[in-house]
């Protein structure tokens, strides 16, 4: 049974995919809504972090139950950095670039959820499979939040 | 026929009524000093446009001047009635500093000109920029209080001629939650209630919905069932103590940014209760299961924590929603400005669809609007939806469109939702968006975060023309003013929250060289050679009634169907509720009767959004979650706000409204009456707070957040603990800076607010941003709020407001035959 081999991968892919979503949110902070919403969905890979380092104990894995912290300091210097340059267009185009990275990872946590799931199924681990049909609608909100949010912001970056 | 002060008495004198009777007629007026009716040249027909209600009202002409108002018996909106701010409002169309001429900026500063050079700038810069960068580089910030005629004339000539996706209103700050929670719960936009509900309900519930300071006339008709035989009882959400909250059968003050936590816990209650319409969810409605999962997890005891509500007050609240035989729920600012708006708004909603509560009389929605002609911006396109409750996202609504306006479907912009308002600033910000177009709207004052607002309209990179009747804050910071006429001075329709369209029709000339909107928009697009895919004018009409007559063949077969309404029709009587035409030649007093909804894929104005991302969703997935047109019940987690107390900002400021003033002040700070009402910004405070602290009323207290700071004499009010509450109406205009703070503090609470919106609705948050509270200055009397209203005071000690003799007003008791139905 590799099922935990699964679990380690997820718990790695969304403790990087909750770490992408605020180090974008800091790298955006004169965007608003950008900076707002992946700070709330980041909340949504963190608790999927700790969830799975929870179930992780009934598989022999012994997971960091917190999510990766980002450094407060860099955190404020990145944020303060887009302040300044909130003035300028160049943001727009690192926007789409960090869109479309988040948009990746999270297809790929998605994908992740999905085979934790056939694999909980196979080996009728109820709760595991309960824990993948709670956490895998979030993990589709963020794919298609950055996918949305891409589509959104594109034209008036690329024709301007 | 008494005379009556109605600074004093907003709401008037009671005309008592029972559960399915008529409202009584009364009529209001209130002419200038020294006239009588016998006085009066002639009678010109109007509406009110001082807020949303839209009461029927005749504007009194004497020596072809406005000498006064009167309302209109027959109307079925109003009864005769009007409100404060329509009694005394009207007098600001003769303020000596209107605009009479247009300005353009030379050497840094304003000059008068001529109308040609003007325009010839206007459209000059226009086509600079279209050559060198494109639409993209253009964007028009218009209002809720122009006419349908306009909104329709703009929304063609930018979507259709410009081809930007860059039109938006004021509205983005008053009324998108509205449309945007009936998008999700309906897929359309379209008021599911109609005012005469009040007539028939048992249960009216007001959700952050201050009605009688917002809608004077509304809540008269309210008090009038309170006061009459088998009351309605009343459940009121909100954390001020307001004259709602003091008529109401259970009170809820939660504590701000936690609605959809409340809301879920009633629906908890509700469904946990089996106060459900089993059978009419079976038949009309998709997405039960999952509300019913959702709010498994809000049981008020878990609420009462969050939202600091006592829990048997959660009970009984739900106990009276949900035992309800005649539901009508009214939704406004204290859920729309709020965090999470729409997914707070929604609950509301599905409330009505479990319970079955649509479509009958006294059940219905009431998603208020708060401006005049709100209702129009939305439907006619100009607050970046298209034309009619097109939908941006089905290519055919687009071919359709396009058909209308006879241009090439690729030259409407729909490659993605159309830019709102927050967005359209952050775009002139960054320096993309380089044209911006105010119209009758005063973002200097009203938008978040005024600072950084000032900030980007002052940039030199940024070409700002302002339309306005007066110089505002924002049109002092304008390279081109235009000068417009306003209610009264010209002819045109509007729809109110009931989709009651009415017919204002021009009583009087503009002063000096001031000129209609529609005007104004017209001689723009034959300046740019506006032209439709055969090479002729794309804008095919010259006159409101040709305009009207255009927009009606825009919504034949829509949802807000106008093809039966012409101005003739509106002449003389009541005004008449969309969808008017063939089938409903008399207007449709209530939409989605039997469960028959807007919401069929092919048919609906939108597919929705993620109530927390904002993300929209596609064809696809709406079109598999509801293929056959049911209303659909969206379930919403809750979310905390984004900015919460601490330390160094133990509260939680709010920011709103009074009775006797508009949006940023600019008519009614120019009504003696009003302007004396109210004449200074102040802001709430618990007592318990205040005593904390050693503060008494009229202390001068300084309230400042990370982004600025206000000074403000304290009212101590019945505002729940931990919350402040600031008015929004004052700015600069007058006062010695003109449009900005004199020294470091200023006197808009706008100078306070965070810059944070919505992800669905976009609409900004003014309901929760943490604040610091000092004091300046003790006490020498006590501060200027009205104690009429939400702002009463709870100490002894203040001089209650009255108007005198001026603001008497006459109130004439009458009933019509054939009246208003």
């Amino acid at each position: 049974m590799k099922l935990h081999l699964a679990i380690e991968e997820l718990h790695r892919s969304e403790n990087h995919l909750a770490g992408a979503l605020l180090a974008m949110s800091d790298r955006h902070k004169a965007d608003h809504e950008v900076f707002h919403v992946a700070r709330d969905i980041a909340r949504w890979s963190q608790d999927h972090v700790r969830a799975l380092a929870d179930i992780g104990r009934d598989f022999g894995l012994d997971l960091d139950p917190e999510p990766k912290g980002d450094p407060t300091v860099l955190e404020k210097a990145r944020q303060k950095a887009s302040d300044l340059m909130g003035r300028s267009s160049t943001p727009g185009m690192l926007l789409l670039a960090d869109l479309r990275h988040i948009y990746r990872e999270a297809s790929g946590t998605s994908l992740d959820w999905e085979l934790l799931a056939q694999g909980a199924q196979g080996a009728r681990k109820r709760e595991l499979l309960q824990l993948a049909e709670r956490c895998h609608p979030d993990t589709l909100r963020q794919v298609r939040w950055a996918n949305g949010k891409l589509k959104e912001s594109a034209t008036q970056v690329l024709v301007s | 026929m008494t005379r009556i002060d109605r600074i004093a008495e907003p709401w008037g004198t009671r005309t008592p009524y029972g559960p399915g009777e008529q409202w009584p007629t009364r009529v209001d007026s209130h002419l200038a000093e020294g006239l009588t009716e016998a006085d009066v040249d002639r009678w010109v027909q109007s509406a009110t446009i001082l807020h949303s209600n839209g009461d029927g009202l005749d504007i009194a002409v004497k020596d072809d001047r406005i000498v006064g108002v009167r309302g209109r018996a027959v109307d079925r909106v109003n009864h005769g009635r009007l409100g404060p701010k329509d009694l005394y409002g009207w007098q600001a169309n003769h303020s000596p500093e209107r605009l009479t001429k247009p300005l353009v900026r030379r050497d840094g500063k304003l000059v008068e000109t001529d109308w040609d050079t003007a325009m010839d700038a206007v459209a000059g810069r226009a086509k600079e920029l279209l050559a060198e960068q494109g639409p993209s580089a253009i964007s028009f910030y218009t209002t809720g209080q122009l006419f349908l005629e306009e909104y329709y004339t703009l929304g063609l000539i930018a979507h259709g001629g410009i081809g930007t996706n860059h039109v938006d209103g004021n509205t983005r700050l008053c009324t998108a939650t509205a449309a945007a929670a009936l998008k999700e719960s309906f897929a359309c936009d379209g008021q599911p209630g109609s005012y005469t509900d009040i007539d028939h309900a048992d249960v009216i519930a007001l959700y952050g919905h201050n009605m009688a300071e917002t809608q004077t006339v509304l809540w008269t008709r309210i008090l009038d069932r309170l006061a009459g035989p088998n009351p309605p009882a009343v459940v009121c959400v909100d954390p001020r103590e307001t004259p709602v909250a003091r008529h109401a059968t259970v009170h809820l003050a939660p504590r701000p940014g936690t609605n959809v936590m409340l809301a879920n816990a009633l629906l908890h209650e509700i469904i946990g209760n089996g106060w459900v319409d089993a059978e009419y969810v079976q038949a009309h409605a998709v997405g039960f299961e999952e509300l019913v999962k959702r709010v498994e997890n809000y049981p008020p005891e878990v609420a009462a924590e969050v939202c600091d509500v006592p829990v048997e007050q959660i009970r009984e609240a739900a106990r009276i929603i949900g035992t309800a035989e005649r539901l009508l729920s009214t939704v406004l600012q204290g859920f729309y400005q709020a965090n999470q708006a729409t997914a707070a708004a929604v609950q509301v909603n599905n409330i009505h669809i479990v319970r079955g509560m649509l479509g009958k009389p006294g059940c219905g929605i009431l998603q208020m609007n708060g401006q005049p002609t709100a209702q129009n911006t939305r439907e006619c396109g100009a607050d970046g939806d298209l034309p009619a409750f097109r939908n941006w996202s089905n290519d055919e609504h687009i071919a359709d469109l396009a058909r209308v306006w006879n241009v090439d479907p690729m030259d409407i912009p729909h490659y993605s939702p159309p830019t709102h308002a927050m967005q359209m600033f952050r775009y002139a910000e960054e320096g993309s968006i380089r044209f911006m177009w105010v119209q009758a709207t005063n973002p200097a004052v009203s938008l978040p975060e005024l600072g950084r607002i000032r900030e980007i309209l002052a940039q030199e990179r940024l070409f700002l023309v302002v339309q306005d009747i007066f110089l505002s804050e924002t049109a002092q910071l304008a390279d081109v003013v235009l000068p417009a006429a306003t209610w009264g001075e010209k002819t045109g329709t509007f729809t109110n929250v009931d989709r009651t369209v009415h017919l204002s029709e021009k009583a009087v000339d503009p002063p000096g060289e001031a000129r209609p909107d529609l005007d104004i928009f017209i001689d723009f697009a034959h300046r740019m050679g506006l032209a439709d895919r055969d090479g002729a004018p794309l804008v095919k009409w010259s006159t409101p009634e040709e305009a009207f007559e255009g927009w009606k063949e825009c919504t034949r077969g829509r949802p807000c169907d106008y093809t039966g309404l012409s101005y003739d029709k509106l002449r003389g009587g009541s005004g008449i509720q969309w969808p008017c035409n063939d089938e409903h030649p008399d207007g449709t007093e209530h939409i989605y009767v039997d469960g028959r909804f807007w919401s069929d894929p092919s048919y609906c104005e939108s597919y929705g959004r993620d109530l927390v991302t904002g993300a929209p969703l596609s064809p696809v997935e709406y079109k598999a979650m509801n293929p056959s047109g049911k209303a659909v019940l969206k379930a919403a987690e809750y979310v905390p706000p984004h900015e919460v107390i601490s330390e160094e900002y133990p509260f939680q400021l709010m920011t709103g409204r009074t009775l006797y003033h508009f949006h940023t002040r600019t008519k009614t700070g120019r009504a003696p009456q009003l302007q004396k009402a109210a004449p200074e910004v102040w802001v709430e405070m618990a007592a318990s707070d205040a005593a904390d602290r050693g503060f008494t009323e009229g202390d001068l207290l300084e309230v400042s957040t990370p982004r600025g700071s206000v000074e403000a004499k304290l009212r101590i009010s019945g505002i729940r603990p931990g919350a402040v509450f600031l008015p929004f109406h004052y700015g600069y205009w007058d006062e010695p800076a003109g449009h900005e703070p004199d020294g470091e503090r200023g006197r808009a609470a706008n100078e306070l607010t965070i810059t944070d919106w919505d992800p669905a609705s976009k609409q900004p948050i003014f309901k929760t941003a943490a604040a610091a509270v000092k004091r300046l200055k003790k006490s020498d009397g006590p501060s200027p709020a009205p104690t009429t209203t939400g702002s009463r005071p709870v100490t002894g000690g203040v001089p209650p407001t009255t108007g005198g003799e001026p603001a008497l007003s006459t109130e004439e008791l009458t009933t019509v035959a054939g009246g208003a139905r």
